[in-house]
């Protein structure tokens, strides 16, 4: 039977048939038990199969994908890795899931200009790993970064604990090469600091595949500091925790990462991998001080001073280099041991004015036992970008919504304050509604007319991040804090 | 005051509906200091100055929210009183600059190559797009990636997208010290030298070559800026010479011509450039200043070579072709993205490009 069940219009085995002249059978997966494994990214509520996938190997074959599909008017859903927590790489029953898994060259290392070209499937980490050697490392480290890859990261812009000092992924990217919607292959950057016209470059940065294919990033390298220390300073409050975050930087430091963890986390992390956590403690910050040698050692003894003063029970210097990643495994692995203690856990993203961490942690705990869900924090404080983990049970009937109520709630919170619905996880599929909720009719609008000028046929990643004005108002229609969560919506997928 | 300039905004609103109505393309205009930069954009004068005034400034935050018609001088006073600062040192060319302006130029000064350029400090903005709609963007947090990242496109566009009304920008505790050293070398070697040096832990904030001399600044915290200086070695420049901010204003000896001045924006290892004039050399190698009579197509040319580009800054012909142009399938994206924004192209047309 020619067409899909969803959308009668798309001949399957013609599309199939068209791949086929230009990449092998085992580049094209189309059988439902094949399709299994893409039918989700990080967040695994959501899922879908697509109509089929495609592992293409270099930029010329993504090319090749995108005219083919956009002469049969087929939609196309990039995918790096899947550790997308926010459904950006879910995939579309009519569309094809387009894998960049298998452009995963790192093509040049230039050393004295500081740069490295990759190919997109390039893992984050695994760029740190390769230019090691010259004493460079790349700035954003996504607590993914094992597994999460470089064109995710363009999309996304994501940041990771380094960010507050070194920046997010669009403060560290020089060039991409991108396939358009049509199908055309475009340089946006350059090797060069700036480049003529508009800023292309950064307007890709974080558009979740919405509107290009990054085919290849030249990515900018910082030299690794001489030294860098990490402190731990437990609380017997989260709010003081919370304050200390804005003391320290007020005090005109600014620390290469300053990190939050309360109770639930810390222990969950400590139970995991033993990182010699405070467990008795309601709340914890990590603080890495980077710089010369006798920099560090300065701002140590300052910031030590300054976290005793804003009140915290006790103030640790990481001892070795191994006590200094051990730390840092506890906070990296935060989500994945927050995992073992829960069937399921829903990591929120919204970012606040520091000022207002206090006060957003003290009701997102209040929304949390109204909605009788545990709640854990681990987050990226300096940037005041919070990380509530809603544990919840898939099996329970009714905790999956209840999830998600309790998340809209806390990410309405972070608008009331000042603050945003998404710091570096992206809108996607998830927290379209709440867009409603961020920007004005005229202002998605304004996105949609964007979009249309890079993708007039709307083939890229539809349906994400910008949700349709119309939608807003029955949303709204249906009042402030009632909230249509994305899996009602599509019935229970 | 304040309602003053809500007035004002309101009016500027008013003013970019009206001319969606008529089709009436406007001419946005700030204090005017940097009317010398690209082409001059072709319709009725809006003078945008009167919008000014701080919003919204907690150093705390390390934010500040200004409306786009204050005066960078005022703001950057402002901002000292507090220890704090732009990080990254725009040039004002002339005392009554608009922080607007500068954005809309998308100008940044020495510090570029290591703190970061101004779009990399953008937070949010207001803006007024070419249907006379008042839009916001982005915010006052430090990370947002709700929506597309408009408030950076604003950033260079030359006002061709959209009128700002205000801005936010992240600032930074200015450093507790400062040092420049100096060294004579020969220009491939001060290239050379900037660049090993970038790749290494060193708080380095500055890095420019007059011809003769490789100058080097350094900025952090006493501790960090000692031991580099150590490391180092070389002149030291007394502490206060106005070096850096005379090199920024362009008021060095160098830039004192008849003759056209180029900016050459290159990738930052390319080696001295082959053109007939003179060359001061900042950004540890990346931008390249070159005041030439030589014709523009062998300075394009000469850019595109390397893998950069070339506008002329000051002088010379204005009915010359004076700028590298983006490669036609990205210019194409350039026309969609104006239609976008500004479908009857009423706002600064000409100012970016001939034809957007
Ligand atoms: C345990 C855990 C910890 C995490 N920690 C962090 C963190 O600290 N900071 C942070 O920012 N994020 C974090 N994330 C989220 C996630 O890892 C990032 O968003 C990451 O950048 C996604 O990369 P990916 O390769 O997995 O992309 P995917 O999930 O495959 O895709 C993400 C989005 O990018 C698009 N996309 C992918 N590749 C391309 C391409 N080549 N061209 C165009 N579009 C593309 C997809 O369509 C999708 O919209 C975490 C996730 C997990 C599971």
């Amino acid at each position: 039977m020619a067409g899909s069940v969803d959308n009668p219009k798309i001949d399957k085995p013609g599309l199939v048939r068209a791949l086929g002249r230009f990449l092998s059978a085992g580049q094209i997966i189309h059988e439902t038990e094949a399709l299994r494994p893409y039918e989700c990214d990080g967040l695994s509520a959501y899922r879908q199969l697509p109509l089929l996938v495609v592992l293409p190997e270099n930029a010329e074959q993504v090319r090749q994908v995108m005219q083919c599909c956009h002469q049969r008017g087929v939609p196309v859903v990039a995918r790096g890795a899947a550790t997308g927590l926010s459904g950006g790489a879910l995939p579309l029953a009519d569309g094809v899931l387009l894998s960049l898994a298998r452009l995963n060259s790192i093509l040049d290392i230039d050393p004295l200009a500081r740069t490295a070209r990759v190919q997109p499937g390039v893992r984050n980490l695994a760029i740190s790993e390769a230019v090691a050697e010259h004493g460079l490392y790349y700035a954003p480290d996504p607590s993914s970064q094992i597994a999460c890859t470089i064109g995710g990261n363009v999309a996304e812009n994501s940041g990771g604990v380094h960010c507050l000092k070194y920046g997010l992924t669009v403060h560290n990217v020089l060039e991409l090469k991108v396939v358009t919607a049509e199908g055309e292959l475009i340089t946006l950057g350059g090797a060069a600091l700036d480049s003529p016209g508009y800023d292309l470059l950064a307007l890709m940065i974080g558009s979740e595949g919405m509107l290009g294919i990054v085919v290849e990033v030249l990515v900018k390298l910082l030299p690794t500091p001489q030294r860098a220390q990490v402190l731990l300073a437990a609380f017997d409050d989260v709010s003081k925790a919370a304050n200390a975050v804005g003391d320290v930087i007020a005090a005109g430091i600014i620390p290469a990462g300053l990190e939050m963890m309360d109770g639930l986390a810390i222990r969950a992390a400590e139970d995991f991998v033993q990182a010699g956590y405070p467990v008795e403690a309601e709340a914890m910050l990590l603080c890495e001080l980077d710089g010369a040698n006798e920099e560090v050692s300065a701002q140590l003894a300052r910031v030590r001073q300054q976290l005793l003063d804003s009140g915290a029970i006790e103030v640790r210097t990481a001892q070795d280099e191994a006590q200094r990643a051990l730390f840092w495994k506890g906070r990296k692995s935060a989500f994945p041991a927050v995992g073992r203690i829960s069937p399921d856990y829903y990591c929120m993203d919204g970012t606040v004015p520091r000022k207002r961490l206090a006060e957003v942690l003290l009701e997102t705990s209040r929304l949390s036992q109204q909605f009788q869900l545990p709640v854990a924090n681990v987050f990226h404080a300096g940037d005041g970008n919070l990380h509530p983990l809603i544990l919840y049970d898939a099996n329970q009937p009714g905790e999956l919504k209840r999830a998600e109520d309790l998340g809209a709630a806390i990410l309405e919170l972070c608008v009331r304050v000042g603050g945003t619905i998404t710091g570096e996880h992206g809108v996607g599929h998830e927290k379209i509604h709440q867009m409603c909720v961020q920007f004005s009719a005229v202002e998605l609008e304004q996105f949609h007319a964007l979009k249309r000028a890079f993708d007039p046929q709307s083939l890229l990643n539809p349906g994400k991040a910008i949700p349709q004005p119309k939608r807003c108002s029955e949303y709204k229609a249906l009042g402030g804090d009632t909230l249509i969560p994305p899996s009602a919506r599509t019935g229970g997928e | 005051m304040a309602i003053q300039s809500q007035n004002i905004s309101q009016a500027l609103q008013q003013a970019l509906a009206d001319a969606f109505e008529q089709a009436q393309p406007l001419q946005l205009r700030g204090s005017g200091s940097k009317a010398f930069l690209g082409s001059s954009a072709e319709g009725q004068p809006l003078d945008v100055t009167g919008h000014r005034g701080v919003i919204n400034y907690e150093p705390r935050e390390l934010v500040i929210t200004v409306r786009a018609g204050t005066p960078l001088g005022e703001l950057e006073t402002l901002l000292a009183a507090e220890g704090q600062m732009l990080p990254f040192e725009p040039p004002h060319f002339g005392a009554a600059a608009t922080l607007g302006g500068t954005v809309a130029c998308g100008l940044s000064g020495p510090r570029r190559p290591y703190t970061g350029a101004l779009r990399d400090f953008v937070l949010g903005t207001t803006l007024v797009n070419g249907r006379g709609q008042v839009l916001r963007f982005g915010g006052e947090v430090m990370k947002n990636v709700a929506g597309y990242d408009v408030s950076r496109l604003m950033v260079g566009a030359m006002g061709t997208l959209g009128l700002l009304l205000d801005v936010s920008m992240k600032v930074l505790p200015r450093p507790e010290q400062e040092c420049t050293l100096v060294q004579e070398l020969e220009p491939g070697q001060a290239i050379e030298r900037a660049n090993r040096l970038a790749a290494t832990p060193l708080p380095l904030s500055g890095a420019c070559y007059d011809g003769l001399r490789l100058y080097l600044r350094l900025s952090g915290s006493g501790q960090g800026v000692e031991a580099a200086r150590r490391s180092l070695g070389g002149e030291a420049l007394p502490a206060d010479d106005p070096f850096w901010s005379r090199l920024r204003e362009q008021e060095l000896p160098f830039f004192d011509s008849a003759l056209p001045l180029w900016r050459l924006s290159v990738p930052a290892t390319t080696p001295p450039l082959d053109l007939p004039g003179k060359q001061l050399i900042d950004w540890g190698g990346a931008q390249r200043w070159l005041v030439s009579e030589v014709a523009p197509e062998t300075i394009l040319q000469a850019a595109a070579r390397h893998g950069g580009h070339a506008r002329r800054y000051r002088g010379g012909d204005a009915q010359s072709r004076a700028s590298t142009l983006p490669a036609e399938p990205v210019m194409k994206l350039h026309r969609q993205l104006k239609q976008a924004f500004d479908p009857k192209a009423i706002l600064n047309p000409g100012r970016l490009f001939p034809e957007l």
